[in-house]
């Protein structure tokens, strides 16, 4: 890098120290707590008032969004700057302003094969957390086999009517607007699929709450009974839906495997070794007494440690421009076996500890951990299984054929 | 911590490939065997010092420039993609570093410039069971007028029926177990009282059982201070650990591609094996674990260069996954392979030997997780 560039980082780095230090709020750098995340939308309710001062101030640099284009609002960075800011951020562990679908997901696709109306209509408000984005993808009859989705889309001249029903939808219940895959046209499978936008406060939309084994509910089924939508609300082509549904997914599987979504990490959840050490013991020399599950507690840390020097190696080799083929599906597959094992070695390592589910008696932290064991079981589902990702490994990377 | 090649390194790295695939391929390998070489290869030898492999780590000039570990690396893992038998491992790693890291001034100069020129092969004589266990030394090394006189028995020295020095690690002080006492000695192989048991192994590399009685050393000999070898023998096994997991990826890697080959070429029931759901989704893990252990292996050679404090972590990072990285493969490539996996004349069992040597060195799978929890406190 020239110097003069160099120069320039660093002062950018001066400046944006100097800018965070000034704007972010006190509570916005302490570690997040679940219920103070910030999702956006009409419905945000700010339980930490700084949380919205936090966001409203990052959102007019455009720093939600670091890297997109100034003239829709984002902050214009270079990767360079954008890594600066994270940097500074992470240096005064300040929270991530906002969570967001629109962010990770959506906006990413949108800015790629969107039209100009479309990014100026729907980007800025992405950026300020202005409109939450929930995803229309899997239905009750197409899981894995997402592209036999069976949605109709119909062209009644004016406007597109659509019927149908969609499982699985994130948040649906709290989402302003949705992105959803429709069918077009049913004499094919993949190329009768289109990309469409609409309110989720159009008549004919309604979103029900599923009750999942960890108690909680943050999907939905969702239907759609003769929902109207506006034209000018279908993304690219007609019938050319898939491209920008896979491209989707790709954005989709990094934050997932980055650990974008999903657990919310951190809250205080100690690793499986020191569980093991307060509720099994070690001997004199500070072993494990439990040999067996001290082994495969190893097993798993050093897969993780694994998992993270390639997310490294790989970052950096895309970075020096160096191909990395079909990374997304290997680190989605190895993130959801990491995550899955862990919280299978904190459940066992709390013992009847984390069996507690509500009320008095157990360590509030060991009941959030019962709660994350069920709920990683969906990582392995969600986002692609990892049955899908061997086969985009073995197809993709490895080349090798479809069965004749 | 850096994963990227400099262009030095790439251009090491592609002679080191192209080497082993035009001058060491498996078949070499089977030649040694079948004529009884048992791993001695002189003229390969010979071909590595014209290539300057044996100095990769040792700078022309002290403190000059050289490839570093990572260089090094570069070369075991091509090596170990064609299972070749070579010096490098004991001489280019271990005998260079020994010497670095625990010799005099005087040790140095005489000895590393032998190194790097190919002049001189060493070996490490350490281990006296079955299983790596680097304090568990009983070999004695009583002080004597002038120097030590050296008792004891080692058991399965890689390149000990060839080498021209050896590294024989003994006690001054103390009993087996105990990691004060321990001190490292140069002895050459012709030494009276050094008496050599040549080994035919499973993996065609060969290895030796080596027997020292009464043999008389001078002060000279010692590296490091007395007692306290464990300082230098420590470093010196984390590299040898690191560079074994690179000469195992390469051994995997190989065997992996022979794999997926054979999985694009066999038909059964008029379909090639490879379309088969079962296999791929064995293949697609196989190599998931094979990326994963690439970055282990990577991050252990560079963190060595980059003199960081987490070398031991790393190294048995490194040397845990690529020894199940390699049993995985090394087993899947047969299985796969059917029948003609089991046979002689087809090379999967040729890997799946070797796996069971590269483990037993510096440390298998279930000791480098022993320690790599101890390391983590648990």
């Amino acid at each position: 890098m020239a110097d003069t560039a160099v120069d320039e980082l660093e002062t950018f780095r001066a400046e944006t120290r100097a800018w965070l230090e000034e704007n972010c709020p006190p509570s916005m750098r302490t570690p997040m707590k679940d219920d103070e995340i910030v999702w956006g939308g009409k419905r945000e309710k700010f339980k930490n008032p700084e949380s919205k001062v936090w966001l409203e101030r990052m959102a007019s640099k455009g720093w939600t969004a670091p890297q997109w284009p100034k003239k829709y609002g984002g902050g214009g960075l270079s990767p360079a700057e954008a890594r600066v800011l994270q940097q500074e951020m992470s240096r005064i562990k300040a929270r991530q302003p906002l969570f967001s679908f629109g962010l990770w997901m959506f906006g990413p696709a949108l800015l790629e094969f969107g039209n100009e109306e479309q990014k100026q209509r729907f980007i800025p408000d992405i950026v300020h957390g202005r409109t939450r984005w929930c995803q229309g993808y899997s239905e009750p009859g197409a899981g894995s086999d997402l592209a036999d989705l069976q949605t109709r889309c119909e062209d009644k001249g004016d406007h597109y009517l659509i019927n149908g029903q969609k499982v699985w939808t994130s948040y649906a219940d709290k989402a302003d607007w949705i992105f959803c895959l429709v069918r077009t046209d049913t004499s094919v499978k993949h190329e009768g699929i289109s990309f469409i936008l609409f309110d989720m406060e159009s008549e004919g939309v309604e979103a029900r709450p599923i009750l999942l084994i960890s108690g909680e509910s943050p999907f939905c089924e969702t239907f759609f009974t003769d929902v109207k939508v506006p034209k000018d609300q279908l993304v690219g082509e007609v019938n050319g839906g898939w491209q920008i549904a896979k491209r989707l997914l790709q954005f989709e599987r990094s934050s997932i495997s980055a650990g974008g979504f999903g657990g919310t990490g951190g809250s205080g959840i100690m690793g499986p070794e020191d569980y093991a050490k307060q509720h099994i013991g070690t001997d004199s020399d500070g072993r494990l007494l439990d040999g067996d599950l001290r082994g495969r507690i190893t097993d798993h840390k050093m897969y993780a440690k694994a998992f993270s020097l390639t997310v490294q190696r790989q970052a950096e080799q895309a970075k020096a421009g160096q191909a990395v083929s079909h990374t997304a599906s290997i680190l989605k597959y190895g993130a959801a076996k990491m995550n899955q094992d862990r919280h299978e070695l904190l459940i066992e390592a709390l013992g009847t500890e984390g069996l507690g589910w509500e009320g008095e008696g157990f360590d509030p932290t060991a009941k959030k951990v019962t709660r994350q064991w069920l709920r990683s079981k969906g990582n392995s589902i969600e986002g692609g299984t990892s049955e899908i990702n061997l086969n985009v490994i073995s197809k993709r990377v490895l080349g090798l054929k479809d069965h004749k | 911590m850096t994963f990227l090649l400099t262009e030095d390194q790439e251009m090491l790295r592609d002679t080191a490939m192209a080497f082993a695939r035009d001058e060491l391929p498996v078949t070499h390998l089977r030649q040694l065997r079948d004529s009884g070489a048992n791993g001695k290869d002189p003229a390969t030898r010979q071909k590595l010092a014209e290539l300057g492999f044996f100095g990769v780590i040792v700078p022309e000039e002290p403190g000059g420039e050289h490839f570093g570990l990572v260089g090094l690396g570069q070369i075991l893992e091509a090596q170990g993609r064609t299972l070749a038998a070579t010096p490098l491992l004991q001489t280019a790693l271990i005998g260079a570093s020994a010497i670095q890291l625990g010799g005099t001034p005087a040790q140095q100069a005489e000895w590393l410039p032998k190194i790097a020129g190919g002049d001189v092969t060493f070996a490490l004589a350490l281990d006296e069971s079955a299983h790596f266990n680097p304090l568990n030394v009983a070999t004695e090394a009583e002080r004597n007028g002038q120097g030590y006189t050296i008792n004891g028995e080692k058991r399965y020295v890689p390149d000990g029926h060839h080498a021209d020095m050896l590294i024989v690690v003994a006690r001054t002080f103390g009993e087996a177990g105990d990691r004060h006492g321990l001190s490292l000695f140069l002895v050459p192989a012709d030494a009276k009282g050094v008496s050599i048991q040549e080994l035919k192994t499973a993996d065609s590399h060969g290895a030796a059982h080596i027997t020292f009685t009464d043999v008389m050393v001078g002060e000279g000999a010692l590296i490091g201070a007395a007692d306290e070898g464990a300082d230098v023998l420590e470093p010196v096994l984390d590299r040898a650990a690191i560079g074994q997991a690179a000469e195992m990826l390469g051994s995997a890697q190989a065997a992996f591609d022979m794999t997926l080959e054979y999985l694009q070429s066999r038909k059964q029931f008029g379909q090639l094996i490879g379309s088969f759901q079962s296999l791929q989704h064995r293949a697609a893990k196989m190599f998931t674990e094979l990326e994963m252990t690439r970055s282990c292996v990577a991050a252990a050679l560079s963190a060595v260069d980059e003199g960081k404090t987490n070398v031991a972590e790393l190294a048995s990072l490194a040397k845990a996954k690529a020894s199940e990285l390699v049993h995985l493969v090394s087993n899947e490539c047969v299985q796969m392979h059917g029948g003609i996996g089991m046979t002689d004349v087809a090379d999967p069992g040729l890997y799946m030997k070797r796996a069971r040597a590269q483990e037993a060195m510096y440390g298998s799978a279930s000791w480098h997780r022993d320690r790599y929890a101890k390391l983590n406190g648990y």
